[in-house]
């Protein structure tokens, strides 16, 4: 008799056990998409951060009364790498305002018909506006293993062991906001 | 959500529909070659002979398109594969594309026309290729060439791709059989009714059979072809879509369409085997009748109007309808 309970004790056990198991490793593996996601996101601001000292370099002969547009860019590039090591939302909200400025650099670039021959310069926008594409189509996918991982990690049943193994929340990496910053323009 | 599922179901409806299709196609095959066996040989051994070559070919067929297709449709296109060096702005654009719709980067290749064009092949996302025209990458704006691409890449993450290239080496397969059969038939018909006279009066069996087997070498490659059309036009409508699902921008793609439809050049690579896969239809003759039950794609028209719905603009007036069917 009692070895039977002792039976029924140890595969109750066993079985929990594998429950357990199971659990981490969807958690593993949904933490672990995350990580791609952000890796890819990662690859193409790093990209961004590279690309723009060259194109400022590149326009700045050309644009003697835009210093303002040049520096606000160099600024805000400098503090989205700043940004880099504080986490997806706080670095979101640096490349979002990158991007604004590097809108604004665009559009008075329009003025400057040289500018639009220089093959340097042409070349050097398509990479920009390329790595700004890829990084809000990678967006979409971060976001979405984010919102997956997090409803995993805060229902039943993996909610009981999330805790225990130090499985926390992840940041999305949030879009700027709808209204968009429409480029200043400034008649001289 | 909704709108990944739907998409979900289609790549399984589809990958059904590749199976059904070569089912079907089989089973065609088999039958024709069992009909034009007996009716040759006169004897039901003959017609099982006949059967077993049609099946083995068929399979070789699908097998060999299923496989090689994508290359050999690349190399009748005269299509060259090309790198990020030599063309920075497709390469970006495709990897923009694929990002967006999570495939792996596709392999681009240009082909030298100046007829704005292209095409997506291959039997899966993992092994497709992108083919665009040396026209389309002069007349389009980035983000007409955006529409573009993402309409290609929506074939190769709907497996539009691998039921394209099945479909089109299997009608052409069809037809090749059927012919054949119609041929080895009359050709061996002769014999086999001596040989049944020799027996003592001819089979009746025999010449139903013959007539069966007529019939079906006619209709087969009648039916393998309006099967393929009407696929490939409901694909067209779906592989729009899901460009503005990638982009999120319709006006792209609308005005690409635009573009494209009222271009006066011609695609001197296509032909009516590779016609169904590229993004609008390369032969212009075959547009006029754009709405028959023969084409390969929806009326241009129709798939703009479709593209302004989604950002409330009215449908085309009918001045530029017309200006599209006068190409």
């Amino acid at each position: 008799m009692e070895f039977i309970i002792l039976l029924v004790i140890l595969g109750v056990v066993v079985l929990l056990a594998l429950v357990v198991v199971a659990l981490y490793n969807g958690l593993v593996q949904r933490r672990l998409r995350v990580d791609e996601a952000w890796s890819q996101i990662d690859v193409q601001l790093k990209r961004r951060h590279d690309l723009i000292p060259n194109l400022v370099n590149a326009v700045r002969g050309y644009m003697e009364f835009e210093q303002e547009t040049l520096q606000n860019v160099t600024q805000a590039r400098a503090d989205a790498v700043a940004a880099g090591a504080q986490g997806p939302a706080d670095q979101a909200q640096a490349e979002n305002a990158l991007t604004g400025t590097l809108r604004s650099l665009f559009a008075v670039m329009e003025n400057y018909p040289d500018l639009k021959a220089n093959q340097n310069v042409l070349s050097l926008q398509e990479e920009l506006s390329t790595t700004e594409n890829q990084i809000s189509f990678s967006r979409q996918h971060y976001n979405a293993s984010v919102r997956d991982y997090n409803t995993a990690i805060a229902t039943v049943p993996a909610v009981f062991i999330a805790g225990m193994f130090g499985f926390s929340r992840r940041d999305f990496f949030e879009a700027e906001p709808e209204a968009q910053q429409v480029p200043e323009v400034r008649l001289r | 959500m909704a709108s990944s599922t739907t998409f979900f179901n289609q790549q399984a409806s589809n990958r059904r529909k590749s199976l059904l299709l070569l089912i079907s196609v089989g089973v065609l095959l088999g039958a024709l070659g069992f009909a034009a066996g007996f009716g040759a040989t006169g004897d039901p051994f003959g017609g099982l002979w006949f059967t077993a070559g049609a099946v083995v070919l068929a399979v070789l067929l699908a097998s060999g398109s299923y496989f090689a297709g994508d290359r050999i449709v690349l190399a009748a296109s005269q299509a060259k594969p090309v790198t990020q060096e030599s063309h920075p702005q497709l390469m970006n654009v495709v990897r923009e594309m694929s990002l967006a719709a999570n495939v792996p980067m596709p392999r681009v290749h240009v082909i030298e026309d100046s007829a704005p064009n292209a095409f997506a092949t291959g039997r899966d996302p993992r092994h497709a290729s992108v083919a665009v025209t040396t026209g389309l990458l002069e007349k389009l704006d980035r983000e007409e060439l955006q529409g573009v691409i993402a309409h290609e890449l929506g074939h190769v993450r709907n497996y539009d791709i691998r039921f394209m290239l099945l479909i089109g080496v299997v009608v052409g397969g069809v037809a090749l059989l059927a012919d054949l059969f119609l041929r080895y038939t009359f050709f061996f018909g002769g014999r086999g009714g001596n040989r049944g006279g020799g027996r003592g009066g001819g089979n009746p069996f025999q010449i139903v059979m013959l007539v069966v087997a007529v019939v079906l070498a006619i209709l087969a490659p009648i039916a393998a072809r309006l099967v393929q059309m009407s696929v490939s036009r409901q694909r067209e409508y779906l592989a729009d879509a899901s460009a503005v699902e990638f982009t999120r921008n319709p006006t792209g793609l609308e005005q690409a369409l635009w573009k494209i439809g009222t271009d006066r050049e011609v695609l001197e690579v296509a032909n009516r085997s590779t016609q169904h896969l590229y993004f609008v239809n390369p032969l212009k003759k075959l547009e006029a009748s754009a709405s028959s039950v023969w084409a390969t794609h929806p009326p241009l028209a129709d798939r703009i109007d479709r593209l302004r719905s989604l950002h409330s603009a009215g449908p085309l007036t009918e001045d530029e309808r017309a200006i599209l069917s006068r190409r």
